[in-house]
């Protein structure tokens, strides 16, 4: 499993498109907790998915004032038809070009297949990355830890 | 390893008995196909297992993704505080593919529930409370989709098919 950015990092900046038009940096959240969920690709099998899961638990993460980003290496378009299918109410970053760049950043990459872990990231208001998880890619790690994070953080 | 956060209790709809060797856990949404699909298995494991194993149904509805997901779990608790919650949830899987309006109304007339009653719970929520303390409880347990299996608090990972879980039940079993 990838080396994941472990928590006392400073969390690397991005900029990555979450719609055709429309850009979103890291940066432009500061003063917020920021959860970012970086997931091998859209379309995963349904009912499982962790994204639905996240949309659902929305409120819960906005309790803590936190941001959640879904981050995965496709494209704004395929982001776009899935978030509207899914009826997602947060954003997807596109870690398209260059490919799976932010991934890489974060140590949530994996070249092999191509795709982003399944890897979850708390950061505080300060922009450090608060808590970390990388999740055996199979298997969808639920909401239990983000919570657990933001709960521990300094109010 | 993911935990059951909340322990079964009196709140719990159970069936068989709790002290049994094994303890399963369901959180599950109505309108879920996985759901659907896992349900006749569950009753082929009580049927295999019989006293060994209980079993415990929580609501996790995806509500984002399954419009009638709440008001089915709202009806089913609707049920339940008329004693025929097993009833209910059995009728809703069994109907999946017809999940409404219509089917609640057919169903609580199958009961012999009150049709207008289990409409102005539903309207009302009145029992969104209990769905939504199972919802909250299950992701803190770390239920990360439906269905989530616990087995004797333990997160089953696996897959859920009829060999798989039975193999993970014999191996609580003295």
């Amino acid at each position: 499993m990838a080396n994941i950015l472990p928590p006392g990092t400073a969390a690397p900046d991005f900029s990555l498109h979450i719609t055709p038009d429309q850009k979103l940096s890291l940066s432009e959240l500061r003063g917020q907790p920021v959860i970012l969920a970086f997931y091998p690709a859209d379309w995963s099998p349904v009912c499982g998915d962790q994204m639905a899961l996240y949309n659902e638990i929305l409120p819960d993460f906005q309790k803590y004032r936190a941001e959640l980003i879904g981050i995965s290496v496709d494209g704004v378009w395929c982001h776009a038809a899935f978030a509207k299918d899914r009826n997602l109410h947060f954003p997807l970053a596109a870690d398209f070009e260059p490919k799976g760049e932010v991934s890489r950043a974060y140590g949530a990459y994996r070249p092999k297949d191509g795709v982003s872990e399944r890897a979850l990231f708390v950061i505080d208001k300060n922009g450090v990355i608060a808590w970390s998880y990388c999740s055996p890619i199979a298997v969808n790690p639920g909401a239990d830890g983000i919570l657990q994070a933001l709960e521990n953080l300094p109010k | 390893m993911s935990k059951l956060s909340i322990p079964v209790g009196k709140d719990d709809h159970l069936q068989g008995d709790p002290a049994a060797a094994c303890v399963l856990v369901e959180y599950g949404d109505y309108q879920c196909p996985s759901c659907g699909q896992a349900y006749p298995i569950m009753k082929r494991l009580q049927k295999h297992f019989g006293k060994r194993l209980a079993f415990v149904f929580r609501n996790f509805p995806l509500t984002q993704l399954h419009p009638w997901a709440e008001p089915a779990a709202e009806a089913a608790e609707f049920a339940g505080a008329h004693g025929k919650f097993w009833q209910m949830h059995d009728l809703l899987y069994e109907n999946q593919q017809q999940l409404g309006e219509s089917l609640l109304l057919e169903l609580s007339d199958t009961l012999d529930l009150s049709s207008s009653q289990l409409l102005t719970a539903v309207a009302e929520h009145t029992y969104q409370e209990k769905v939504k303390a199972d919802f909250r409880g299950g992701v803190r347990s770390g239920v990360n989709g439906t269905p989530t299996f616990f087995i004797n608090g333990i997160r089953h990972d696996a897959s859920y098919d009829f060999a798989t879980l039975t193999a993970a039940v014999e191996s609580v079993l003295p």
